[in-house]
């Protein structure tokens, strides 16, 4: 039995009946993941750490590079924040050490999360440990390449527009978005506000649930975070689904999704209706405008965002070229030029663009209005069903370099999970099969607000249905 | 031609609560620098801003008391730019939906009273304070003011004088001032002034091209640098020239006002809503509970004093430049209810010992009940006018109490009739003229005596004693 192969809820019951000690794990997890790091590059460093003795959860994890965690470089796999090291804890990290966890390293991601496959991090793609020649998605592709290659027991992700489902496809594990305000983003550095969110990326439904619990609840230091109970999720996981309405929405089902992507997710929707749900055809009438809406918002909120990186106070300063120009401005434009990659240049001009006299209206204000339009489509949505289907990603993992000089099909990729950013709703991502090259596929289910118990519930019943879960990339 | 000049002021008031807008640091400037400071105030990546509710709440007390509307709807938003004494590289403000709008105050005026609109007056952060150093061409950043509360109170254009400017912001500052929500202080920075300033024909009503001036410390430098800037822009148009719209930096030592950027005009702030502050409805019950709480407001004070007391109006406007000096006035009139007699020793006496002091009522140990028995002691003539206000002088020096100085240095008068009469007799004695003179009808050289008399008891006679006391001797004679 590889250790580092196995689920949190397994290791954890291994604990509890003494068979395996919690610095057993450790080893063999750490172990793993310096010696095939170099193969799928999750990891962009290991951090530096006292051992905890204490918690219920005394298992390695792996967090997004874009998690702060005290006296730690925290990068967003930028080189802008070079040397930055974050003075405090995210609220999730506070959680998570309570919780006795172990706390590995910072996780690969596109830079600030910009992008769908690692690759505009600045330190190299991830890979994706089914195939090294094919990324792993992202934004959280290391931290899915991370437990896929059963490099970390499990990971936080965030998800801005399907940054945590789409690699978790990818990689063929779990990947779960909260709802918008389930969890704190106290600590997260900061992509698109009003979309962000913190979330697990495990190697099955049980996991996500138990990190959920985890993870949950209100921060008085996150005025957008909600002041509602946390159930405990695992007590959702009973496989019960009978007379479940799941709609499919027909929005979502369009030319250009790979045959077996279709395949896979049309299986998927029958083993759910065998399984005692009513399966039902919905619409979603707005979604063909949530990629252009997503990333008018999205990168308006970038701009302002990542004005702070300016060199001044932390993060990488760059030399003056003494151009005549004042030295401060000179200073703010040679760091950005130098400390940004292209991706994240070409979203701040985006942003900043969208929020210009002249153009607020006919961008940022219009976006705001047909966001409100998404969201109501799944508010009617969700008086007829309780969980809608869909794929997560309209194909399964791309080449590297694919679609790097293309960010329009690059931008395409998240279709099916950016919705549910621009709703605030719960999705999660849970493999489904796998394709001609042996990747797997996802399977992306959507529920209401705070009804992540649905959505585990869900997912759980197809997940013990089913053998995905149980496959482990060869690495 | 003859112009008129249109003037709007924007003042930045910093407010006194005890931590700042959108964390838990002190609210304290001027300490050591970059000690009260957090990772959201100085804007590290991951963190996130949270409404202090007691700065909602000093913004509504200061928009009621302005008489605006109160925004039914709490939002903020970011205005963008970069500097480096703003750490996030956006300001967090509220740019359309001001906590407060279209209020008003009224300004005395040579032709009466006139009220000044009050466009807005909105909630924000302030910036981080740089210091240059000349010597070697380097600025430091003190973050410590950076989330400081401010309000920024808009008026509308309706300001016609430099003079009537310095009017509204002497206005403006006293009905501050009694909601105690800040220092109020130009010169410390708790109060800043910035004014548009336009000219037209007079008799036109399309506005003129306005400069924005900045770098005024106090009110009289902004009425100085409205006047130079309104004779600038005369002279421009006079002679042909355009006024170009810009920011002007007055500088109080040469007295003129220098253009500030050249690009100014080109900043596009790109406002928009700050997804980190989920806009909320306010509740009306807290609009209610805020004005119920509001105090008595200087116009109010002004007229009760007038009405209740029956003070003339010349004595209660001096009394409410100062709240905490018309509580006190009111403390002293329920030992000594004698208003007039209260308003002459406070305006006269106290005011002049808090000039001289360059201090405030509350940094004296001064009790009501002391100036009332001071004044007491005054009016039954125990201790002479004079005496008393050295009294109070050698009090609040710390020279014991009143009635140890009173003793200590024998305010005390003599108003025995035994004692006197063997000092007056000596001085008829002595100064036949001057009696033959009274008797002859010269009534008025009878305070020549009583001035001979008080030589004699080293000042310490009651003079309305001796007088009464001459005149009755003279009259048995």
């Amino acid at each position: 039995m590889k250790l580092y192969d196995q689920t949190a809820q397994k290791l954890k019951e291994l604990i509890a009946s003494g068979d395996i000690s919690p610095q057993a794990i450790q080893q063999a997890v750490e172990e793993r993941a310096r010696a095939i790091n170099p193969r799928t590059n999750a990891f962009l460093r290991f951090y530096d750490l006292p051992c905890t003795q204490h918690g219920s959860f005394r298992l390695p994890i792996g967090l997004k590079d874009n998690l702060s965690v005290k006296n730690q470089l925290v990068g967003c796999a930028s080189r802008i924040l070079e040397g930055y090291r974050a003075p405090y804890d995210a609220h999730v990290v506070e959680r998570l050490l309570e919780s006795g966890a172990i706390l590995q390293g910072a996780l690969n991601m596109d830079e600030f999360a910009f992008g769908s496959s690692t690759e505009t991090s600045a330190f190299g793609s991830a890979r994706n440990p089914w195939d090294t020649e094919r990324v792993p998605g992202g934004s959280s592709g290391g931290s899915a390449a991370a437990v896929a290659a059963g490099q970390t027991i499990w990971a936080l992700g965030s998800d801005t527009g399907g940054s945590i489902r789409q690699p978790a496809s990818f990689c063929g594990i779990v990947g779960l978005k909260p709802t918008y305000g389930r969890i704190s983003r106290y600590g997260l550095v900061a992509f698109g506000s009003s979309l962000d969110q913190i979330g697990p990326l495990t190697k099955d439904v049980t996991d996500s649930a138990l990190l959920l619990n985890i993870i949950s609840g209100f921060d008085p230091k996150d005025s957008t975070s909600a002041n509602c109970p946390v159930p405990d999720y695992t007590q959702a996981l009973t496989r019960e689904i009978k007379g479940l309405r799941i709609g499919i929405p027909r929005e979502y089902f369009i030319d250009g999704i790979q045959p077996e992507v279709l395949n896979a997710v049309q299986s998927a929707v029958k083993l759910l209706e065998k399984a005692g749900a009513q399966v039902k055809d919905i619409s979603l009438a707005h979604t063909k405008y949530a990629v252009a809406t997503y990333y008018i918002l999205a990168t308006a909120e970038a701009s302002s965002n990542l004005a702070r990186f300016d060199g001044v106070k932390y993060g990488r300063r760059a030399q003056s070229r003494s151009s005549g120009r004042p030295a401060i401005i000179d200073l703010y434009e040679t760091t950005r030029e130098q400390g940004f990659g292209d991706e994240a240049k070409r979203r701040i001009m985006l942003g900043t663009y969208v929020l210009s006299s002249g153009y607020y209206d006919a961008f940022y204000l219009r976006a705001q209005k047909v966001r409100t339009l998404i969201k109501k489509d799944f508010e009617q949505a969700f008086n007829e069903v309780d969980v809608i289907v869909s794929p997560t990603a309209p194909t399964t993992a791309f080449r590297l370099g694919e679609k790097i000089n293309d960010p329009l099909s690059m931008y395409l990729s998240d279709i099916f999970t950016i919705p549910a950013n621009l709703a605030g709703i719960p999705a999660i991502s849970l493999p489904c099969g796998f394709d001609s090259n042996q990747m797997p596929v996802g399977l992306q289910m959507m529920a209401s607000p705070f009804a992540e118990e649905t959505l585990l519930r869900t997912a759980f019943a197809y997940e013990q249905a089913t053998p995905w879960h149980t496959e482990r990339a060869r690495l | 031609m003859e112009f008129e000049t249109v003037i709007g002021l924007e003042v930045h008031l910093q407010l006194n609560t005890c931590t700042k807008i959108f964390c838990s640091c002190r609210n304290l400037f001027g300490d050591q620098p970059n000690t009260n400071v957090c990772p959201v105030c100085l804007g590290l990546p991951g963190s996130l801003p949270v409404l202090n509710r007691k700065v909602l709440d000093f913004g509504i007390r200061v928009g009621l008391a302005l008489d605006c509307e109160i925004s039914p709807l709490v939002k903020f938003d970011r205005k963008n730019y970069f500097y480096p004494d703003l750490p996030k590289g956006y300001q967090i403000s509220q740019f359309d939906f001001p906590i407060a709008r279209k209020g008003h105050i009224s300004i005395k005026s040579s032709a009466g009273d006139k009220r000044i609109g009050i466009t807005r007056a909105h909630l924000e952060e302030d910036a981080g304070k740089l210091i240059h150093n000349d010597q070697n061409r380097s600025t430091l950043v003190d973050y410590n003011r950076t989330g400081t509360p401010l309000v920024e109170i808009v008026s509308d254009p309706d300001l016609r004088t430099a003079q009537e400017a310095y009017d509204y912001l002497t206005a403006l500052k006293l009905v501050l001032s009694y909601l105690s929500v800040s220092e109020c202080d130009m010169e410390k920075g708790s109060l800043r002034c910035d004014a548009n300033v336009s000219i037209r024909p007079k008799g036109d009503s399309k506005l003129g091209t306005k400069t924005e001036l900045k770098n005024m410390n106090s009110f009289s430098a902004v009425r100085r640098a409205i006047d130079y800037e309104a004779k600038r822009q005369e002279g421009i148009l006079l002679s042909g020239g355009e006024i170009v719209q810009q920011t002007l930096l007055w500088d109080d030592a040469r007295a003129v006002t220098l253009p500030m950027r050249s690009k100014e005009n080109s900043h596009d702030y790109r406002y928009f809503p700050d997804p980190d502050l989920v806009p909320f409805v306010l509740d009306p019950a807290w609009v209610i509970a805020a004005r119920e709480a509001l105090p008595e407001l200087p116009t109010q004070k002004l007229s009760r004093l007038v009405e209740h007391y029956k003070l003339n109006i010349y004595d209660a406007t001096i009394i409410i430049q100062d709240r905490e000096l018309a509580d006190f006035f009111e403390a002293c009139y329920l030992i000594y209810p004698d208003a007039k007699k209260i308003a002459n020793w406070l305006n006269g006496p106290l005011l002049k010992e808090l000039n001289e002091r360059k201090c405030s009522l509350h940094d004296l140990d001064l009790l009501p009940a002391v100036l009332a028995a001071l004044i007491e002691k005054v009016e039954t003539a125990q201790i002479s006018n004079l005496a008393g206000k050295e009294a109070l002088s050698l009090y609040l020096n710390k020279n014991g109490s009143l009635e140890e100085i009173i003793r200590n240095k024998g305010f005390l008068q003599v108003s025995d009739d035994q004692q006197l009469l063997t000092v007056i007799d000596e001085v008829l004695r002595d100064n036949p003229a001057a009696v033959a003179e009274i008797k002859s009808g010269k009534t008025n050289v009878t305070g020549f005596l009583v001035g001979q008399a008080m030589k004699k008891m080293q000042g310490k006679a009651n003079p309305k004693k001796l007088n009464e006391l001459i005149t009755g001797r003279l009259q048995n004679e």
